[in-house]
C-alpha cells in the first residue's frame, strides 16, 4: 500500500482527492484527506451575503459528501509536517506516514496582524466578509445602517480573490441605490496597490468603472494601524482616512502549521515551483491552491487549473518520471459589477487581463474586461458548477492553459 | 523602452520605471535614483536596507516584502517609512536597482 496524504479539504484538496481516487487502484493506494472542520463553504458566495443575495446556509455542505467513498477523511487540525521522516502529526496527536504529500491548506484572514483592528469594535463598526461570521454580521449591520462613509480597506497583498473588494463596492453601490439611500453613502476604496487593480490595463478599466459609480479610490496606502475611538485608519506614513463603517480585508496568511513546520515564507505560503507545482526543496511534496507562494491569484479558478497540472505531474512522479505539465499561472475571474451585470478577466503569469471576448462552447461568449448580463449569469451559474462538476474533478470546457483567443492586444 | 540617463550612462528601464538590468546598478546610480524619489542623502540605515534587499533578491529572485524587511533587516516599519516615504518596499527596490517586488496580484 502506498499512502497519499492531502492536507486541506477545501477546493484544491477536494478536487485532488476526487481526481486521484478515480485514477488510482484502491488496492494499491490509500488516499487520506485531513481538515480541521467538517463544513465545506462555497467561498465565492461570501461576497453576496452582506447584501442579502445569498444566506450563509445556502453556501455550506458537509465535506464528506464531496469526497469519494474510498478516500479516508480525518477531521483534525495539523500540528507539524516533517518532510524528513515523511510524517504529519495531527493536533489530535495521531502521526500519519505518507509516501506522497499534497499541501492544500489554503489561506485565511488575520486581523490580529494589524494594530487596533481586532478589538471590541470588531463586528460593530469594523467588519470582514471573508469569514461566514463576518459576512453575516455585516449583513445584519447594513440592514439597519442609516448611511455615512463606508471605507473598504485592503491591508496588504496578496489576498484571496483579489477582485472581491471591487465587487463588494459595486454591489454596495447597487444595494444602497435600491434602498433609496445612495446619496447618503460615501464609498471609498483604500488600497496598497498603485491603482484599482494590479496590472495596467485592468487597473485603468476598473478604475474608470469605480469612478463612474462614484466610488473614491485612495491608492498606495499601506495600513499601519486602526484607531477605533476616532474611527480612522492610519497609514505608516501617517496619512489618515476617517470612516463610519470599516470593511476590512485583513492580512491573508497560510496555515499556522506551515509556520510551525518551517515550510513557509513570512506569510506562511509554501515555496512552490511555478510550473511543476512541486514544493521547492522537498521530496514527494506538491502544493496547490492558496497555500502556494506563486505570483498568481489566490482563487478557486487557479486551484482548478492547477489541479489538472498537478494531477498529470503526480501520475508521472509516482512512476519515477519527470513532470510533463507546466502551469502558466492561468486565472479566470468573474467580477460582479452590480445591477445584474458582470465582467470577466482571464490572465496568466505573463499576460495581463485584456479586453475582448471569451469563447465558451454552448454558453459564451463572455465579455472580457467589460460589462454584460451573460457574465453575471455565468457567475451565478458557477455555484452549481462548483458543487456538481468542479469539486468532483469533472472536465470543464475551459483549458488549464490560458488561450489568447478573443483577446484584444 | 524607457531609458534614464545618469552620470553620462543611458540605462534601460522596465515598465514600472525600475532598472531593466540590475547589473547596470552601482552606488552612484542608487544615490541618483534616491534623489529622484525625493531622498537627498542615503544614510547608513538606507544602505542597510538597500543591501539587505539586494542580498535577498540575489538568493531568491524577488525583493522582500515590508513585513520581511521589518523582521530581518533590523529596521522597524515606522522607520522604514521615514527612510523611504510612500512605500519602502517599492521605493527601496527601485533605488536598489531591483524590479518592483512581485508580492501580489
Amino acid at each position: 500500500m502506498r499512502n497519499i496524504l492531502i492536507l486541506g479539504g477545501g477546493t484544491a484538496g477536494t478536487i485532488m482527492a476526487n481526481k486521484l481516487a478515480a485514477a488510482l487502484d484502491d488496492k494499491e493506494w490509500r488516499i487520506t484527506i485531513v481538515d480541521g472542520t467538517e463544513e465545506h463553504y462555497y467561498q465565492p458566495g461570501f461576497l453576496f451575503v452582506p447584501f442579502g443575495i445569498y444566506r450563509m446556509r445556502d453556501l455550506v455542505k458537509p465535506r464528506r459528501q464531496y469526497l469519494p467513498g474510498n478516500v479516508r477523511f480525518i477531521p483534525s487540525g495539523i500540528d507539524i509536517i516533517d518532510p524528513g521522516t515523511k510524517t504529519v502529526k495531527l493536533t489530535n496527536g495521531t502521526p500519519l506516514k505518507y509516501d506522497y504529500l499534497i499541501i492544500a491548506t489554503g489561506a485565511n484572514i488575520h486581523p490580529e496582524q494589524t494594530e487596533g483592528l481586532l478589538d471590541e469594535e470588531w463586528g460593530r463598526s469594523k467588519f470582514d466578509f471573508y469569514t461566514p461570521q463576518g459576512a453575516e454580521r455585516l449583513s445584519q449591520f447594513l440592514k439597519g445602517w442609516q448611511g455615512g462613509r463606508l471605507v473598504l480597506s485592503i491591508t496588504e497583498m496578496p489576498i484571496k480573490c483579489p477582485v472581491a473588494p471591487l465587487e463588494f463596492l459595486f454591489l454596495a453601490d447597487e444595494y444602497f441605490t435600491r434602498r433609496g439611500m445612495r446619496d447618503k453613502v460615501e464609498l471609498h476604496l483604500i488600497t496598497p496597490l498603485s491603482g484599482a487593480f494590479t496590472k495596467p490595463t485592468s487597473s485603468r478599466v476598473l478604475g474608470e468603472f469605480l469612478e463612474r459609480k462614484g466610488i473614491r479610490v485612495t491608492p498606495d496606502f499601506d495600513l499601519g494601524r486602526v484607531d477605533s475611538k476616532e474611527k480612522k485608519i492610519v497609514a505608516w506614513d501617517d496619512t489618515e482616512v476617517n470612516y463610519d463603517v470599516l470593511v476590512s480585508i485583513p492580512t491573508n496568511m497560510g496555515d499556522a502549521a506551515i509556520a510551525r513546520s518551517g515550510l513557509g515564507n513570512d506569510l506562511n505560503f509554501v515555496a512552490t515551483h511555478r510550473e511543476t507545482l512541486m514544493a521547492e526543496g522537498l521530496e514527494d511534496v506538491f502544493v496547490i491552491g492558496d497555500a502556494t507562494n506563486l505570483p498568481t491569484s489566490k482563487a478557486g479558478s487557479v486551484a482548478h487549473f492547477e489541479s489538472e497540472i498537478l494531477f498529470q505531474n503526480f501520475l508521472e512522479h509516482i512512476d519515477g518520471r519527470p513532470p510533463i505539465a507546466h502551469f502558466d499561472g492561468h486565472s479566470n475571474c468573474f467580477i460582479e459589477s452590480g445591477f445584474d451585470k458582470g465582467m470577466l478577466i482571464d490572465f496568466n503569469y505573463d499576460t495581463e487581463p485584456l479586453p475582448g471576448e471569451f469563447p465558451l462552447p454552448g454558453v459564451g461568449p463572455f465579455t472580457l474586461l467589460g460589462e454584460s448580463r451573460v457574465n453575471h449569469y455565468g457567475k451565478l451559474m458557477f455555484r452549481w458548477v462548483y458543487w456538481n462538476l468542479l469539486l468532483r474533478g469533472m472536465e470543464l470546457p475551459i483549458e488549464a492553459e490560458m488561450s489568447m483567443a478573443g483577446k484584444r492586444v | 523602452m524607457e531609458t534614464l540617463t545618469i552620470a553620462g550612462k543611458t540605462l534601460a528601464l522596465d515598465a514600472d520605471g525600475n532598472l531593466a538590468n540590475r547589473n547596470d546598478w552601482n552606488e552612484e546610480i542608487a544615490r541618483e535614483l534616491a534623489a529622484q524619489e525625493g531622498i537627498p542623502e542615503l544614510t547608513p540605515q538606507h544602505w542597510a536596507v538597500i543591501n539587505f534587499m539586494r542580498s535577498v533578491f540575489e538568493k531568491e529572485g524577488d525583493a522582500p516584502s515590508i513585513r520581511r524587511l521589518t523582521k530581518e533587516s533590523g529596521v522597524d516599519t515606522k522607520t522604514l517609512y521615514q527612510l523611504f516615504p510612500k512605500g519602502p518596499a517599492k521605493r527601496a527596490a527601485r533605488i536598489a536597482g531591483l524590479p518592483k517586488p512581485k508580492g501580489c496580484i
